[in-house]
C-alpha cells in the first residue's frame, strides 16, 4: 500500500515539475506549483502511517504556507497581468540586473 | 687621588636640571608662535597686494623684536642653570651619576624605558659647552640675521636645536639619547635648508639628513643588540654589566662598537659619511658655527666617550675609530688646502678636527678627545662666526653695489683687516689655537690626543697605532698651512673686492663682535684646564705657573675610569715615551714650533701668489684640481651609491610596483569581473530558466545526497 501510494506521489511531483519547466503559462505554472506541493503532501501523509504522526503534522504546516503563498502569487500574477496584459511568462524578462 | 681633585665632600644636590633643557623648549614654542603670526602677517599683506617684505626703512614689527631677547635669552637662563649645577657638582664627592626619572616613556614587556636624565661630570661639561657656546652663537646670530624676514622662525628652529642637543647629552638610556640624536638631525636638516626656495640649500639639508640615516641604521642594531644582551638600555645598568657579561675583544662587543662607529661616522661627519657636512654650509653661517662645528657634529665623540666601556672592552672596534679618525683627519686637511670658499675650507677643517677627537677616544684617551671637543667648540665657533662676520660685510659691500661676485670666496676677499680689525684679530687668535701653537688652547688639547696616539704604539695593534700618530702630526702640520693660507687670503695682501665695494666694507656691530671676542678669550685660555703634568711643570707651564693640571682628566674620572681601568687591564696602560723616543714635553716643544714655522712659512708663501677676483680666475690644474674638486669622492659616490639606488627604486618603482604588485592586484580584479561576466550569462530574466536551474540545483543536491 505504501509502495503504490509512493509511486503516484512520485508521479504527480513528476508532473508538476514538468508543467512548471514546460508551461509558459504563468497561471498553469503556478497550480503546477501547487500540484507538486500535494505531491509531497501525499507522501507525508503515507509514510506517517508507519512513522508517527510527525508526517500528519508537517502536512498541515505545508497547507497553511501554500494558502499564503498562493495569496501572494495570485497578487503578483495579477499585477504582472495588469502591466502586459498577458500572463505568458515569455514576456516576464526583467528579473535580473 | 679623586677626593682631593674634587676638594670638598658632600652629596651632590642637583639644581632643577630639567630647566636646562625645558627653557630652550619654551623659547622654541615662544619664537614659533611669532613665526606663526608673522607668517599669517606676510600672507595678509601678499594677499592685499602689498609687499610682504618690511624690513627697508620700517620699523621692524613686534614679532621680528621679541625673538631678540627670547632666542638668546632662554639659552642663557640655561647656561646660568648649568652653571650652577656645575658649581654645586665641583662642591660635592660625585662618584655616580644622578639620574632624574622624571616618567615612563615606554613599558612593553620587559622593555620598560624611562624619560630620565643623568647628570654627571661628562654630561656636565656637554651641557656647559651647548648653552655656553649655544648662547654666544645665539646673540652673534642677533645681528647677522636681524635683516632676515624669516627671524622669528629662525630662532624659533635655533632653540629648538638647543633643545634636543641636550636632550642628546643628558639622557640616561640609550633610546632618550636616540631622541635627541635624531632631534638635532632634524633641526640641522631644517637650518640647512632654512633658505628652503634656493633648490641647492633645500638639496643640501636633504643630503644631511639622508646620509645621516646611513649611520642612524647602525646606531639601531647597535641598540637592538645591547637590548638582547642585557635586556635594558639604560647607561647605568649596561656600563656596570659590561665587564662581566661581555668578553673582552668578543664578536658581540666588537660589532656593538662598529655599528655605533657606523652612528658615529654619520653624525661626526667621518669618513665614509663624511660628505654632507661640506654642503651644510648652505645654512646661515652661526648655523654653521653651532650645529655643523661646536656642538652637533661632536655627537658622535660625545657618545663613543659615553659608551667607553663598550669600546675599552672591544680593541679592534676601538682601533677603528682611531683609524677613520686619523683617515678623515689627514684626508679632509688636504681638501681643505685647495677650497675657495671660506666656509668650505672651515667645513673640512672641522671634519679634520672631528678626527682628531675620533682618534683621542679611539685610542683610548677619551679625556684628551672631550677636551678637544670643548677647546674645538671655541675657536671653530670663533672661526665660523669671524667668517659669518666677513660674509655679512662682503655681502653688504656687494649688496650695494648690486654686484654679483660669491660673498664666500676668499678670491674676492683680501686686505680686509683695514676693514674689519677686531674680526681680523680674534681670527688670528682662532688660527693659532686651531694650528696648535702655545699657549693657546688648540695646543694642550691636539697634543695631547697626539701624545696619547704615539704612547699606544707598543700595545695590540702597535704599528697600527703609529701610523695614527704619523697621520695626526702630518695633519696638524697641514692644518697650519690651510689655516694660514685662509687668513692671509682672506684679511692680508691686496683687496681684491673691487674700488667700490671696499668703501661699504665696515666691521660687524658689537652685538656680533663682543661674542667673538668672548670665544677668543676662551680660545686662548680654554686649554688651561687640562694642561698636562710633564709640560705644567716645565717653562711651557711656566714651572708650575698654569694652573689645573690635567683638571678635566680628573674631573672626567669618574665617568672615564672604568673604561681606563679595563684598557689598563688588558692592553696595558700609555707609554712614557712617543714611537721614536722623546718625552712628552719634547714632542711637544716639537709640534708647537713646527706648527709656528709651518704658519710663518705658508703665510710667506700665499702672501706672495697674486690671486685673482672668482671670475677671473681658471679652475686650478692638476693635483690641485683633484683637491679642489674633493678627490671626485663626491662624485664617485654619486657613481657607485647614488645612481645605483636612484636605479633600483626606478626598477622598484616601474616593474616591481607598477609591473608586477599593481599588475597582480589588476589582475585579479580583472578576472574577477571576467568571472562575473561569465555568470551573467545565466542570468536571462527569464521566469523558466531559473526555475530550471533551480530543478537541476535540487537534483544536484539530492544526488550529492544520496551516493
Amino acid at each position: 500500500m505504501l509502495i503504490e501510494a509512493l509511486i503516484l506521489s512520485a508521479l504527480l511531483f513528476g508532473v508538476g515539475t514538468l508543467g512548471v519547466l514546460l508551461r509558459r503559462n504563468a497561471i498553469i505554472m503556478f497550480l503546477c506549483i501547487e500540484l507538486q506541493l500535494n505531491a509531497v503532501n501525499l507522501a507525508f501523509v503515507a509514510l506517517s502511517r508507519y512513522l508517527g504522526i510527525d508526517g500528519q503534522v508537517f502536512v498541515f504546516f505545508v497547507m497553511t504556507v501554500a494558502a499564503a503563498e498562493a495569496a501572494v502569487g495570485l497578487a503578483i500574477i495579477i499585477s504582472i497581468f495588469r502591466h502586459y496584459e498577458t500572463v505568458n511568462v515569455d514576456n516576464f524578462n526583467l528579473l535580473k540586473w | 687621588m679623586e677626593g682631593d681633585v674634587h676638594g670638598a665632600h658632600g652629596a651632590f644636590e642637583p639644581f632643577l636640571p630639567g630647566l636646562v633643557i625645558l627653557l630652550p623648549l619654551v623659547g622654541f614654542l615662544l619664537n614659533g608662535a611669532l613665526a606663526l603670526a608673522a607668517g599669517r602677517r606676510s600672507a595678509e599683506a601678499v594677499r592685499q597686494g602689498r609687499e610682504p617684505d618690511f624690513m627697508h626703512g620700517h620699523e621692524r614689527p613686534l614679532t621680528h623684536r621679541l625673538p631678540t631677547w627670547i632666542g638668546p635669552g632662554v639659552v642663557g637662563l640655561a647656561f646660568v642653570v648649568a652653571l650652577i649645577n656645575f658649581v654645586r657638582m665641583m662642591g660635592a664627592d660625585l662618584h655616580e651619576p644622578v639620574i632624574r626619572t622624571y616618567w615612563t616613556w615606554m613599558a612593553t614587556g620587559s622593555l620598560k624605558v624611562e624619560a630620565a636624565i643623568q647628570l654627571d661630570q661628562l654630561s656636565m661639561v656637554m651641557m656647559l659647552v651647548v648653552t655656553g657656546v649655544g648662547f654666544l652663537i645665539h646673540v652673534f646670530s642677533v645681528g647677522y640675521m636681524g635683516e632676515d624676514p624669516g627671524y622669528p622662525r629662525y630662532f624659533a628652529y635655533l632653540n629648538l636645536f638647543v633643545f634636543f642637543m641636550l636632550i642628546l647629552v643628558m639622557g640616561a638610556s640609550f633610546p632618550v639619547l636616540f631622541v635627541g640624536w635624531e632631534g638635532v638631525g632634524f633641526c640641522s636638516y631644517i637650518l640647512i635648508g632654512y633658505w628652503f626656495t634656493d633648490r641647492e640649500k633645500a638639496d643640501a639639508g636633504k643630503k644631511a639628513f639622508i646620509v645621516n640615516r646611513i649611520g642612524d641604521f647602525g646606531f639601531l642594531v647597535a641598540m637592538f643588540l645591547l637590548y638582547t644582551t642585557f635586556g635594558t638600555l639604560n647607561f647605568v645598568e649596561i656600563f656596570d654589566q659590561a665587564p662581566s657579561v661581555l668578553v673582552y675583544g668578543g664578536g658581540l662587543v666588537t660589532a656593538v662598537t662598529l655599528l655605533l662607529l657606523l652612528g658615529a661616522t654619520g653624525k661626526s661627519a667621518q669618513i665614509p659619511l663624511y660628505v654632507w657636512l661640506p654642503d651644510a654650509m648652505a645654512g646661515p653661517t652661526p648655523v654653521s658655527a653651532l650645529i655643523h662645528a661646536a656642538t652637533m657634529v661632536t655627537a658622535g665623540v660625545y657618545m663613543v666617550a659615553r659608551t667607553s666601556v663598550l669600546f675599552a672592552l672591544a680593541p679592534a672596534g676601538s682601533l677603528a675609530v682611531a683609524l677613520i679618525g686619523a683617515a678623515t683627519a689627514l684626508f679632509a686637511a688636504t681638501i681643505g688646502l685647495a677650497q675657495y670658499d671660506i666656509k668650505r675650507v672651515l667645513a673640512y677643517s672641522t671634519i679634520s678636527q672631528l678626527g682628531y677627537m675620533f682618534v683621542g677616544v679611539g685610542v683610548g684617551a677619551y679625556a684628551a678627545g672631550i677636551f678637544h671637543l670643548m677647546t674645538h667648540a671655541f675657536f671653530k665657533a670663533l672661526l665660523f662666526l669671524g667668517s659669518g662676520a666677513v660674509i655679512h660685510a662682503m655681502h653688504h659691500a656687494l649688496h650695494h653695489t648690486h654686484s654679483q661676485a660669491d660673498p664666500q670666496d676668499m678670491r674676492n676677499m683680501g686686505g680686509l683687516r683695514k676693514f674689519m680689525p677686531i674680526t681680523w684679530i680674534v681670527m688670528w687668535v682662532a688660527t693659532l689655537a686651531i694650528a696648535g701653537i702655545w699657549p693657546f688652547a688648540g695646543f694642550f688639547s691636539k697634543d695631547e690626543i697626539i701624545w696619547y696616539a704615539g704612547a699606544r704604539a707598543e700595545g695590540p695593534y702597535g704599528q697600527w697605532y703609529t701610523l695614527i700618530w704619523v697621520a695626526c702630526l702630518a695633519a696638524a702640520m697641514l692644518t697650519a698651512i690651510y689655516m694660514t693660507r685662509l687668513m692671509v687670503m682672506t684679511f692680508h695682501g691686496r683687496n681684491r673686492t673691487g674700488e667700490k665695494e671696499a668703501h661699504h666694507l665696515h666691521e660687524a656691530p658689537p652685538v656680533m663682535w663682543v661674542p667673538l671676542v668672548v670665544l677668543a678669550v676662551l680660545s686662548v685660555f680654554g686649554g688651561w684646564v687640562n694642561v698636562p703634568q710633564a709640560i705644567q711643570e716645565s717653562f711651557l707651564g711656566g714651572f708650575g705657573l698654569l694652573p689645573m693640571a690635567e683638571w678635566l682628566h680628573h674631573w672626567l674620572h669618574p665617568v672615564t675610569g672604568p673604561a681606563e681601568e679595563i684598557l689598563t687591564r688588558y692592553a696595558g696602560g700609555f707609554a712614557h715615551h712617543a714611537p721614536f723616543g722623546g718625552g712628552e714635553l719634547l714632542w711637544a716643544v716639537l709640534s708647537t714650533s713646527a706648527a709656528l714655522a709651518v704658519v710663518l712659512v705658508s703665510a710667506r708663501v700665499v702672501s706672495g701668489i697674486a690671486y685673482k677676483p672668482a671670475h677671473e680666475d681658471v679652475e686650478p690644474t692638476g693635483l690641485r684640481r683633484v683637491l679642489y674638486r674633493k678627490y671626485y669622492v663626491d662624485e664617485l659616490y654619486d657613481a657607485l651609491v647614488v645612481r645605483p639606488v636612484v636605479r633600483l627604486s626606478r626598477f622598484a618603482w616601474k616593474i616591481v610596483d607598477q609591473g608586477i604588485v599593481d599588475g597582480v592586484a589588476n589582475g585579479l580584479g580583472y578576472l574577477a569581473r571576467a568571472f562575473g561576466w561569465i555568470a551573467t550569462l545565466f542570468q536571462t530574466g527569464s521566469v523558466n530558466t531559473y526555475a530550471f536551474f533551480l530543478v537541476v540545483g535540487v537534483l544536484v543536491v539530492l544526488w550529492r545526497v544520496a551516493f
